[in-house]
């Protein structure tokens, strides 16, 4: 447990730079400023490492990397993607507060394998204590001289700047994160051309999460082939998991991939007392919800959860006992998308708020004999026809609750209230 | 309309981003703008950031209109801003909401009658192992319960 994001949580001051190379920390950086590694002996270390990409989409960081034309003559960019923002995910939080030099360090490799001499951090704008906290461990390194111009005479330039969100979901997406950094509305771009080709201001530009960036100086420390030993097949390493809900212990856990779901719950101190586990939406909101009795036999890896039928995602998993409504839960995050959408694509924009009104309306006690055929319907005319995943990550959720707690939604639609209160009070 | 001290703070933002590339600094310039302004901001403060970032007015006002830490109508000296998303909402949110609701005498999106709080439901605020938990000013408040959202509103001042 905590070998890697994590590392030095234990510790007195576990933010300080003093803390951070007391354990291990640039030394990585200070091996590339004495030109002791070349881009390519990084890009196959991470290569070997299994690491994928900690956002979400689970694309491999190794192999990203290698997409960024780092011959060319523009001027290339680095961009962390701090704005945390999917329900039930907070461990880029804890990263910033309590290892922000492991963010600046897997930075500054990222700027120097894709020869890009600028970062950006885009950290969302209500985390004022982690802006603080990174620009307070920027500062030192800066003092320290391992960030500027031509730093400690080897040639290499790396400035790294943080660029704060005012509020919008939206903007965790890449594309809509850049046209933030370019001061306009966060509106995802259309795709291709992809980030690596027409990036930041035009530029070619790499983008990683928070979690991505601040595994790989550990990773290079100690070898592709030792990360990749902690995890199982197709998914190397350990992995922050923010564990929510109905728990004793809510907490974020880094643990080895593949640990099963029971061990992980028996982490966070199980379910509540007297309570019994009802389901599990293992990757955040977006990500299909499991019952209770698949998510127990669930192993945490990619694999493992997509065998399950859901996904990793960012690694939230949020814990639901009996006394969950079900219905409710998904009007709750239906009003999520509905409120968070961009507006750019009808089928995203029309649709979320339309499964929000229909749910709304079952809550209500208005509901509809073909509600959940229209609920359906219209998730299935979102799924696959917008611009961002943001379309798909409001349909799928809604497909998931009906396919596994449909008697809820029907008991609610012909009583006009809960099947759960119901047997409460009963 | 922008003052010598607010014109500096903007001037640090802009420095971060390549030359001719200031209009990137809008959105921070907009939050201090708005900071010294009642924290609110309207047309006359838009367009004011947008002459000094050399940007057109529209643009200045789509951002100011698209993300949400923007207000554009009066709010109390506090706001409160409580998670209402999915973590916090398994562990009590409703309940504390309409507890804040009760104590305070204000519907969530009303200021109270002293100008001093308000109550926002947001959504997920990335804290969720602190579920419940609401933010005011620059601070989260996590784990909250009836008696600690006592003590902590009513040293508001
Ligand atoms: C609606 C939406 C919201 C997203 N929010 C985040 C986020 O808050 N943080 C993040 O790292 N990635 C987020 N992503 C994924 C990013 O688009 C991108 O895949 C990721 O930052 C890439 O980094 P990685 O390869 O290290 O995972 C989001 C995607 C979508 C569609
Ligand atoms: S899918 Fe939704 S959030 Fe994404 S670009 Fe389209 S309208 Fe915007
Ligand atoms: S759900 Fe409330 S902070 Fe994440």
């Amino acid at each position: 447990m905590n070998e890697v994001c994590f590392k030095n949580l234990d510790k007195k001051n576990c933010y300080s730079l003093e803390v951070y190379e007391q354990n291990g920390g640039y030394s990585v950086w200070r091996k590339i400023l004495k030109g002791e590694l070349t881009p390519e002996d990084i890009i196959n270390e991470l290569k070997a490492s299994g690491l994928r990409g900690r956002g979400g989409a689970g694309f491999p960081t190794g192999l990203k990397w290698s997409f960024m034309p780092r011959n060319s003559e523009m001027q290339k960019y680095v961009v962390c993607n701090s704005d945390e923002g999917e329900p039930g995910t907070c461990k880029d939080r804890d990263i910033l507060r309590y290892n922000p030099h492991a963010v600046i360090e897997g930075m500054a490799i990222g700027g120097f394998v894709m020869n890009a001499s600028v970062g950006y951090n885009y950290i969302r704008g209500e985390f004022i204590e982690p802006f603080k906290r990174f620009e307070g461990a920027l500062k030192e390194a800066y003092e320290a001289g391992l960030l500027g111009k031509n730093i400690e005479g080897s040639g290499v330039n790396f400035d790294l700047h943080t660029h704060l969100g005012a509020g919008a979901y939206i903007c965790g997406e890449e594309t809509a994160l850049l046209e933030s950094i370019e001061g306009k509305k966060g509106q995802p771009r259309f795709k291709p051309p992809f980030p690596a080709n027409v990036g930041l201001f035009g530029q070619p530009t790499t983008i990683n999460n928070t979690e991505s960036f601040a595994s790989v100086p550990e990773i290079l420390a100690q070898g592709g082939q030792w990360f990749a030993d902690i995890g199982v097949e197709n998914s190397g390493g350990c992995k922050l998991f923010s564990v929510t809900g109905h728990v004793q212990k809510p907490s974020n856990f880094e643990v080895p991939m593949g640990m099963p779901f029971k061990a992980l719950l028996k982490m966070a101190g199980g379910i509540k007392k007297g309570r019994k586990l009802k389901a599990v939406i293992p990757g955040g909101s977006s990500t299909p919800v499991l019952t209770a009795d698949v998510a127990m036999a669930m192993t945490m890896d990619y694999d493992g959860i997509e065998k399950a039928g859901s996904m990793l995602g960012a690694g939230s998993v949020i814990v639901m006992d009996d006394s969950t409504c079900m219905v409710a839960t998904l009007t709750r995050l239906a009003h999520f998308y509905y409120d968070e959408s961009c507006g750019q694509c009808t089928p995203c924009r029309e649709g979320t708020g339309w499964l929000y009104r229909v749910l709304k309306r079952i809550m209500d006690g208005n509901g509809k004999a073909d509600d959940i055929d229209l609920l359906l319907g219209v998730s299935d005319k979102i799924m696959g026809n917008t611009i961002c995943a943001l379309g798909d990550a409001a349909a799928m959720p809604v497909e998931s609750f009906l396919r596994n707690f449909r008697e809820e939604f029907e008991y609610y639609i012909e009583h006009g209230e809960s099947m759960v209160n119901h047997e409460n009070q009963s | 309309m922008i003052s010598k001290q607010a014109k500096k703070q903007i001037d640090i933002w802009v420095t971060k981003y390549p030359a001719g590339c200031q209009s990137s600094a809008v959105m921070e310039a907009l939050k201090i703008v708005q900071a010294e302004n009642e924290n609110r901001l309207n047309a006359d403060t838009i367009q004011a950031v947008a002459d000094y970032l050399d940007m057109p007015g529209i643009a200045t006002q789509e951002v100011a209109t698209f993300y949400e830490n923007y207000n554009h109508k009066p709010v109390g000296k506090h706001t409160i801003r409580i998670c209402h998303n999915i973590s916090c909402m398994l562990n009590g949110a409703d309940d504390l909401i309409a507890y804040l609701e009760k104590k305070l005498g204000v519907k969530t999106g009303k200021v109270t009658k002293n100008g001093l709080v308000n109550v926002k439901k947001v959504e997920c605020l990335g804290a969720c192992v602190g579920a419940p938990m609401f933010q005011i000013g620059s601070q989260y408040y996590e784990n909250l319960t009836k008696q600690k959202i006592d003590e902590i509103v009513d040293n508001l001042k």
